[in-house]
């Protein structure tokens, strides 16, 4: 053998090494759970969890927001530009990318999954995020790679949105089931398996020029039964564990501490509220209770959040500061803290409002006993048990708390329709990081303005106020502005107290050893927001 | 009297008695929150450990036990009077009397019990204490639980009724509501029992049921079916066999039952 043809072999060789080594990360099929059926795999009319997890594997974004560092990178769109007024976002996109199918993908795909966003007939839940003010939407393809959208009004984060529009496209004969995505779903069993494989086109490599997802497949198995996804995941039938509960997460804990995260405080928090809706049939006196700040802010103050956090969820959830979770960067008042635990100044306020102690009971000024019940939803666990803990921290400053459980429909219906409670404990969840998700909340006049739905015109001064400062941070397009404008909403929740802020739950996952590349975070999905980095073993 | 009848019989007095003396025995009482020592394994301060909150558990059973043995007696005695007032009735008068009431047996029979109880709750006012939502949940469970016996009971009132003795007590003047309470009514006696002592058991479980669906007694009051709730996470359960304690009582209970009531189907028979 020539020296020349020597040093062709071992090239070849060497070649041949480099081209195993780089497939064999492109293997193995990763499984895990979806908690219920996905309800459609058109990305476009996305609304329950579990199609929203199929919607963040195979669809393709413009923009995409890094679930770690919370900051929008680009996708299939290369740059963008959101004009001054909010109104105008202008796209130049990347060139040469295809659909799973071989559709090419061009500036008239992202036209038409706009209009198709935006068609008020298809009433896409997520078009309804970009619906800020009446009139149409207008797309304006200047060329293959770029295109500029007009909407009627200005729209609060505008380029954040589109972290959550999938791109279909306008000429594939397959509609939705084309995907830039890194998977594409290749079969499904209803009520039993859905398998997702990897996109031969997709347009991703990695720094060492692989293509992009390593995974072959991924097959997502319906399972509601939390208790049969621990024991699954226990068995190594299934490889993770999204959103675990903090007793699962302690067990798991125990026997094998490698596979559990706990990524610290997550966007959900638990709270309580108090009726103060002025046509509720309760009891005057009741009323002017819950409608007095002081008296919410006393409450307040007798609760234990730091007992609340140890015990009921193992110390995997932090006191709750207000209505931003502290895990929003942006977002969250790092002015406010948390509120003292402290019953003797929350009775020595309520005194102050002319309240008394009895016999170790509290009596408002008029004698009458002050008692009210909270409610909660019956089966979850958690929130039965905050209530249980609630009744005794306020049993210290008199106040007889009746703990009331009721399955979720009668909850629900006292909560919007018939007014005919107290307090109510629940918790919301959330997914996305700006305040313009919480408009609904906040604005008087909505209905889930859970405290006071509905309200014709706003029934206190400082709900007149929240509602001036959440329109200045929709309308704006200064991320300044409308950082102050919010930083303001959230200093007057905490003074007035409409919502009692309990706990912020920690963000817990598992992940078997098997799992490559995985570094769960509190953004959903937590586990697999870097799917297209993740292999198994 | 067997000898499994006789310890069926002190197993019962046995657990009557520990929990009539919870005061005594657990003074610290039920709703205490150790909060610095919650889920503990057993320990000298908490025999049969403490609960997710922290609160003892031993003294947990001992009241739950208390709430359910004293209530589900009282539900049954309800249930039983209700069946013997209507089926008895019925099964006596006959006819279109006997369809009639059946009839509405059966439509309470086929109602889901399970919804009907969720749907009641719900209905109920919200502001009540621990105590009333116990007196409640078992009175709701008294009113609704007559039917299965009120069959059985119309069933037996018109075998009475035709018999030789009443077929006398008739002819020798006797009519109305009078030959019901003086010949009818003392017959259905064994027959009663019979449902009564059945009924013990069906509404203890009933209680369980609706507790674990958190449905049942309200917090902090413990019952039984408050206590099984802890089971739920069966994962683990095999780590911390001092949690299967409510649920060995129960059976036990039941089981004491059982064996106490063969004695009065017996008697019945």
């Amino acid at each position: 053998m020539t020296a020349k043809k020597c040093g062709k072999t071992i090239a070849a060789f060497i070649l041949c090494l480099g081209l195993l080594a780089g497939n064999a990360l492109a293997q193995g099929q990763l499984r895990f759970c979806l908690r219920s059926e996905p309800k459609t795999f058109d990305p476009l009319k996305v609304e329950d969890d579990a199609s929203v997890a199929v919607r963040y594997l195979t669809g393709g974004v413009l923009l995409r927001m890094n679930r770690q560092t919370q900051v929008l990178e680009p996708e299939l769109a290369q740059s963008w530009k959101v004009s001054k007024d909010g109104r105008q976002i202008t796209f130049k996109l990347r060139s040469g990318i295809f659909f799973s199918d071989g559709t090419p993908f061009s500036a008239d795909d992202v036209a038409y999954t706009v209009q198709q966003l935006m068609d008020p007939s298809l009433h896409s839940p997520t078009g309804d995020s970009f619906r800020s003010g009446p009139g149409n939407v207008e797309t304006k393809v200047i060329s293959p790679t770029q295109i500029s959208i007009t909407f009627p009004a200005p729209v609060a984060g505008l380029d954040r949105q589109f972290d959550q529009v999938a791109i279909e496209s306008a000429h594939s004969p397959k509609k939705e089931m084309a995907v830039l995505g890194p998977f594409m779903v290749a079969d499904y069993k209803p009520g039993a398996t859905l398998l997702l494989n990897r996109n031969p086109n997709y347009w991703k490599t990695d720094a060492q020029g692989r293509k992009l997802p390593y995974l072959d497949s991924i097959r997502l198995d319906i399972q509601p039964n939390r208790d049969v996804e621990m024991l699954r995941f226990k068995r190594n039938e299934i490889d993770l564990i999204n959103t675990l509960d903090s007793e699962y997460y302690d067990r798991l804990a125990t026997t094998s501490p490698q596979v559990v995260h706990d990524a610290g405080p997550s966007l959900d928090s638990e709270q309580m509220w108090f009726n103060e809706v002025a046509k509720s049939p309760l009891p005057a006196y009741k009323k002017s209770w819950f409608r007095s700040a002081v008296f919410r802010r006393a409450v307040s103050q007798a609760i234990n959040r730091n007992d609340l956090a140890r015990v009921v969820f193992r110390g995997h959830a932090q006191p709750a500061i207000g209505p931003i979770s502290p895990a929003n960067k942006f977002w969250f008042n790092a002015k406010l803290k948390p509120e003292v635990y402290s019953s003797d100044t929350a009775l020595k306020a309520l005194q102050s409002q002319g309240f008394r102690m009895e016999n170790g009971t509290l009596k408002d000024k008029d004698g009458n006993v002050v008692e009210f019940s909270i409610i909660t939803n019956a089966g979850n666990k958690y929130r039965e048990r905050m209530a249980t803990m609630i009744q005794e921290d306020l049993q210290k400053i008199g106040i007889h708390v009746n703990v009331v459980t009721l399955d979720f429909p009668s909850l629900i219906a006292r909560m919007t329709q018939s007014f005919d409670y107290e307090a109510i404990l629940l918790g919301l969840t959330n997914v996305g990081l700006d305040p313009n998700e919480q408009m609904n909340v906040w604005l008087s006049s909505s209905e889930n303005h859970q405290w006071n739905p509905q309200e014709k015109t706003p029934e206190s001064s400082w709900e007149a106020e929240i509602d001036r400062l959440m329109r200045i941070q929709a309308s704006s397009a200064d991320a300044k502005k409308r950082k102050e404008a919010f930083d303001r909403v959230q200093e007057i929740a905490i003074e007035e107290q409409p919502f009692i802020y309990l706990v912020n739950r920690n963000a817990l996952s598992a992940v078997s050893p098997r799992v490559q590349g995985a570094s769960p975070v509190i953004l959903v999905p937590q586990t697999y927001w870097n799917i297209e980095r993740l292999s198994v073993k | 009297m067997t000898i499994w009848r006789r310890v069926a019989c002190a197993v019962l007095l046995l657990v009557v008695g520990v929990s009539l003396a919870a005061n005594w025995v657990a003074p610290a009482g039920y709703a205490k929150e150790y909060r610095d020592a919650p889920d503990a394994a057993p320990s000298r301060a908490h025999w049969l450990g403490t609960d997710d909150i922290g609160r003892d558990r031993f003294a947990r059973v001992l009241y739950g036990t208390r709430i359910s043995l004293l209530l589900a007696p009282a539900a049954a005695l309800l249930s039983t009077l209700m069946a013997a007032l209507i089926g008895g009735l019925a099964g006596y008068l006959g006819g279109a009397w006997a369809k009639s009431a059946m009839a509405v047996t059966d439509l309470f029979l086929s109602l889901p019990w399970l919804f009907l109880l969720i749907t009641v709750r719900a209905l109920m006012p919200l502001n009540v204490s621990p105590l009333v939502s116990v007196l409640v949940t078992f009175l709701i469970l008294g009113l609704l639980g007559w039917t299965s016996a009120a069959r059985v009971l119309c069933s037996t009132a018109g075998s009475v009724r035709d018999s030789d003795f009443v077929r006398q007590a008739r002819a020798s003047g006797i009519r109305g509501m009078r030959l019901f309470w003086i010949h009818v009514l003392p017959n259905l006696k064994p027959v009663l029992y019979a449902q009564f002592w059945i009924s013990i058991p069906a509404f203890i479980l009933s209680e369980a049921n609706l507790g674990i669906l958190g449905l049942g007694v309200a917090e902090p009051m413990p019952s039984w079916g408050s206590l099984l709730r802890e089971l739920e996470g069966m994962v683990s359960v095999g780590d911390e066999p001092w949690k299967f304690v409510p649920l060995v009582l129960l059976i036990l209970v039941v089981t004491s039952f059982q064996l106490v009531l063969s004695k009065q189907e017996e008697v019945a028979a």
